[in-house]
């Protein structure tokens, strides 16, 4: 007999066919993952979870004897009261006497957990940033090298010669190694003490305590290195992420009195999904809250969504803002810049001009991409369709037919949100609307 | 017992090491090889984590299997339920191989693992060895090798003609890979010596009968059927193994597919023995377990709390739900193969005057161990139960039978624990355990390969039984796809030869490239 510790062997021995089930039954577990959107609240909308779908998917047919139809014989345990030949009603499920538990899981749906990357595959699968955008991701995320100090280990190429010559210099000081300049000195006196003919009286006293302290100063030279092991210093490098693509998302919103809670909820459910889909293109994006009436203001978050402010609607204030906080932090030249503006499309008329320049001549040459969402009521679904536009609608129209990186829909109902979305991040959409 | 008595038990914790596990075996060793005189393979013992019997799981319990879809399949469940807590891991796993491989968890405690040890180690693999239908039909030597050469030859195929390619075939392969066992020892080729002596015998008796007279007698025109037969012959028709029909006559297959199709059906045919001897093997992995571990703890080797612990699991193990308890579901092969082999053991030493008159050959033969392997080496479930289900046990389980007529509006009860209902139950519990009833008898009737390449099978009905229609709708359509021309799956009453349903599958076009 032999033991065999196989702990330490590589698991995920099934991770192969794991992905290749997934593959199989892709077009299934997409539509769950889509539809799953529906249950999970915005903020763990990129957690991992359970997914479930029809059995009959992956279903693995055999030929097998049918569960019904038939003359049947069973043998079960346990009886109390009955006697040969007697009868008992037929159970519901059909034939087959007595219960069929444990093996009625025919018609199960199957469920099974995902991972949030393969969550987020399945669920951003097909979809990319606008040609624009990619042009800046090329060459992705390295990682850095960085100085991080001395070591007393490490690489020859990497000793530090200044530094271990440094360390060397005060640990002679502090031992007091003689120098050679102490020798040459004694060396000297010695030699000029020979030389003088005829000799001074004490010179013989003399000359021994010179040549005493000559070989006194040659074993403490040699007792005490020049440089030492203990004197090496090697540079240390570490390896950091640099973050060559970073992105920074703003959401503007209108929250004048016109937009409904409905309205807000739309835009965020649009804003929480352009953030998921930036997070999986760059490493660290970072989002600022635009929030405007006819004053606009950099809020936090809950603020954002859920404070009430009155005030008329002056869209070109959202717009200054955000040009404020891009000239403050945003340096274009570092950042990606994504916009995402949401709004029930009231504007005051006379501010429309001023909204278009600015939008036409200062933002979009920074940006990488501009998504206009008009969030509509509900209950007008259809009405909207029939071609009332909206003011800022008009004025935005002639910018997205000169821009490729400006985009604008209409949204009604939180089920468009997502067919929406992908339209706008879909391959080849972008192409299709700048031919 | 008190002079054997060890000086110390093997374990007082719950904690093992290495150490501690050779201990335990080399414990057990005397006592399974020397008292039981088990004939075991050698052992090899692999202490695995949760997240690698997770693996072992999803390929069919084997080490290495080549990569399909449905192994993940497998896979997503078990994880799924197993973080969910909804099911617990088994405790061990082992492979029917030389060396005999037995996976332990790491988890398990220091008493468990002496349990599963026992069980697996000693129980399992005296069974693999001796059993008839695992000699018959595996190759403990080989298999690991085979499995080897299979994951490495699908892995080609599917860098040679894409993973998608081989998915089809694999995918048609497994709905037919119930029908992909020889169910009968083949007759063996004679060589050629002695089918010249039967050929000199036959030509002797024809001589020796002759008479002139039936040369004048006229023949009938009765030669229609004759080529229709000797086609069928030359195809070695009807056949069962239908996965072995489409690799050796199937016209548009091309010979990596049927290469595919040979180890689909081999390693079918590798746990045909598993699927029936279920309750056997276990009953006997059970049986041996308990009897070690209980002489372990006589001969104070193992303390008073690791052997209730041991019995706990055991209890568990062993338990059998009555039919109206709610989590019924079928017999449990543990309960009934330890069930009737404890019994056996009641017989051998302490029978009644009813064990006499029933099981005359064994009762109060005094060793037990010696009957049950016998036992082991040669029946199956169903001759196992039709054989040694004793009316103590009848009772005992409180079994019934209840049969479910199409003609009467009712069930009915066939059959009590009385003295008018042993053997029937008995029969009945025997029938369910027949993997000839319980799997439908499906085979290749006829084709023509000189005409339209119309491949009949035929479901030969029992009981009136059909087959599952919309799956045997898939699975025809995957045997069409490999045929590559029409099928048609006629089912037959067994008895009547009526012909009760048919289906019809038509090959997909440029599904065979």
């Amino acid at each position: 007999m032999h033991i065999v510790d196989r702990r330490l062997n590589p698991g995920g021995k099934s991770l192969v066919n794991r992905q290749r089930f997934l593959r199989r039954a892709k077009a299934y577990v997409q539509q769950a993952v889509r539809d799953s959107l529906k249950d999970r609240s915005i903020k763990d909308l990129d957690k991992q979870g359970q997914i479930t779908i029809q059995r009959d998917a992956i279903h693995e047919p055999t030929l097998h004897r049918a569960a019904q139809g038939g003359n049947r014989e069973r043998v079960f345990p346990g009886n109390r009261d009955y006697m040969e030949g007697d009868r008992i009603k037929r159970p519901d499920g059909g034939a087959g006497a007595g219960s069929q538990a444990g093996q009625g899981d025919g018609n199960d749906d199957f469920q099974f957990a995902l991972s949030r990357e393969e969550f987020l595959d399945l669920f951003l699968d097909d979809l990319e940033l606008p040609d624009l955008a990619k042009r800046r991701l090329i060459g992705g995320a390295v990682d850095g090298i960085r100085r991080a100090g001395y070591s007393t280990a490490g690489n020859p190429s990497n000793l530090s010669v200044p530094r271990t010559m440094q360390k060397a210099l005060s640990r002679r000081l502090a031992l007091r190694r003689p120098s050679s300049g102490d020798l040459k000195r004694i060396e000297e006196e010695i030699a000029e003490i020979e030389a003088r003919a005829p000799p001074l009286p004490d010179d013989a006293v003399r000359l021994e305590a010179l040549r005493e302290e000559r070989s006194h100063i040659i074993r403490r030279r040699n007792l005490i290195a020049y440089i030492d092991p203990v004197d090496l210093r090697y540079r240390r490098f570490e390896t950091v992420p640099k973050p060559v693509a970073q992105a920074v998302m703003f959401c503007l919103m209108d929250v004048s009195g016109s937009m409904t809670e409905h309205m807000k909820d739309l835009a965020k459910r649009f804003f929480a999904l352009l953030h998921l889909f930036l997070t999986r293109c760059y490493e660290h994006v970072e989002v600022v809250f635009i929030h405007h009436t006819d004053r606009a203001a950099e809020v936090d978050e809950q603020t954002f969504f859920y404070s009430t402010v009155t005030g008329g609607t002056l869209v070109s204030s959202a717009l200054d803002k955000l040009m404020e906080v891009v000239k403050d932090r945003y340096r274009p030249d570092d950042w990606n810049i994504y916009v995402a503006q949401a709004s029930d499309g009231d504007t005051m008329q006379s501010d429309n001009g001023r909204v278009v320049s600015l939008m036409q001549d200062d933002i979009l040459p920074l940006c990488q991409y501009v998504a206009y969402l008009e969030v509509g009521r509900e209950e007008f679904a259809d009405v909207d369709m029939v071609g009332t536009t909206t003011g800022l609608w008009q004025a935005y129209a002639p910018v997205s037919e000169a821009h490729r990186n400006f985009v604008m829909r209409k949204v009604h109902h939180r089920r468009e949100i997502y067919p929406v979305f992908r339209e706008l991040f879909q391959r080849k959409g972008m192409a299709e609307k700048s031919g | 017992m008190t002079a054997r008595l060890a000086d110390a038990p093997l374990f007082t914790g719950s904690d093992w090491d290495f150490g501690l596990i050779n201990r335990i075996h080399d414990a057990i060793e005397p006592i399974a090889l020397q008292e039981m005189k088990l004939n075991i393979y050698p052992n090899q013992i692999e202490i695995i984590s949760a997240e690698q019997m997770l693996d072992a799981y999803s390929s069919i319990g084997m080490p290495l299997f080549y990569k399909h879809w449905s192994f993940g399949k497998q896979f997503v469940t078990n994880e799924m339920m197993y973080r969910k807590g909804r099911r617990g891991l088994a405790y061990e796993l082992v492979i029917n191989s030389d060396p005999c491989i037995n996976y332990l968890m790491q988890e398990n405690s220091a008493t468990m693992q002496t349990l599963v040890i026992a069980h697996a180690a000693f129980g399992h693999n005296h069974f693999f060895k001796n059993n008839y239908v695992f000699r018959q039909w595996t190759d403990a030597e080989g298999i690991l090798d085979y499995l080897e050469f299979a994951k490495r030859y699908i892995a080609q195929c599917e860098e040679r003609y894409g993973q998608l390619e081989v998915e089809r075939v694999l995918d048609a392969a497994h709905a037919l890979m119930n029908q992909g066992v020889h169910r009968y020892p083949r007759v063996r080729p004679r060589d050629l010596k002695s089918e010249a002596a039967r050929e000199a015998e036959r030509q002797a008796y024809r001589d020796r009968i002759y008479d002139d007279l039936w040369r004048t007698v006229p023949v009938g025109a009765r030669a229609d059927a004759v080529p229709s037969d000797a086609r069928r012959a030359a195809l070695g028709l009807p056949q069962e193994n239908i996965l072995y029909f489409l690799e050796k006559t199937g016209p548009r297959l091309h010979s990596w597919q049927r290469e595919v199709l040979r180890i689909v059906r081999l390693i079918s045919q590798y746990f045909y023995p598993q699927r029936q001897t279920k309750a056997m093997n276990e009953g006997c992995a059970t049986y041996t377990h308990y009897r070690i571990m209980t002489t372990l703890h006589e001969r104070g080797l193992l303390t008073d709390g690791a052997f209730m612990e041991f019995l706990q699991s055991h209890t568990n193990v062993v338990y059998q739900p009555t039919y109206d308890s709610g989590h019924f579901g079928g017999f449990n092969p543990y309960a009934l193969g330890f069930g009737i082999m404890s019994d056996i053991e009641r017989i051998c030493l302490a029978p009644t005057e009813e064990d006499r008159e029933w099981f005359g050959d064994i009762a109060g033969s005094g060793d037990p161990v010696e009957v049950l392997k016998d036992i082991w080496a040669n029946y199956r479930d169903e001759s196992f139960v039709s054989q040694y289900l004793s009316p103590h046990l009848i009772r005992h389980w409180r079994l019934f039978n209840i049969v479910d007529r199409t003609s009467e509006s009712e069930l009915r009860v066939d059959a009590i624990h009385d003295e008018r209902g042993y053997r029937r139950i008995r029969r009945a519990l025997a029938r369910e355990y027949d993997i000839g009833r319980q799997e439908p008898d499906i085979q290749v009737v006829d084709v023509d390969l000189a005409g339209d390449r119309r491949l009949i099978v035929e479901h030969s009905v029992v009981d009136g039984v059909l087959l599952e229609a919309s799956d045997a709708t898939m699975v025809l359509q995957n045997l069409a796809d490999l045929w590559g021309y029409e099928v048609a799956l006629k089912e037959v009453d067994a008895e009547t030869r009526k012909e009760l349903k048919s289906h019809v599958g038509q090959p997909r076009s440029n599904w065979l490239r």
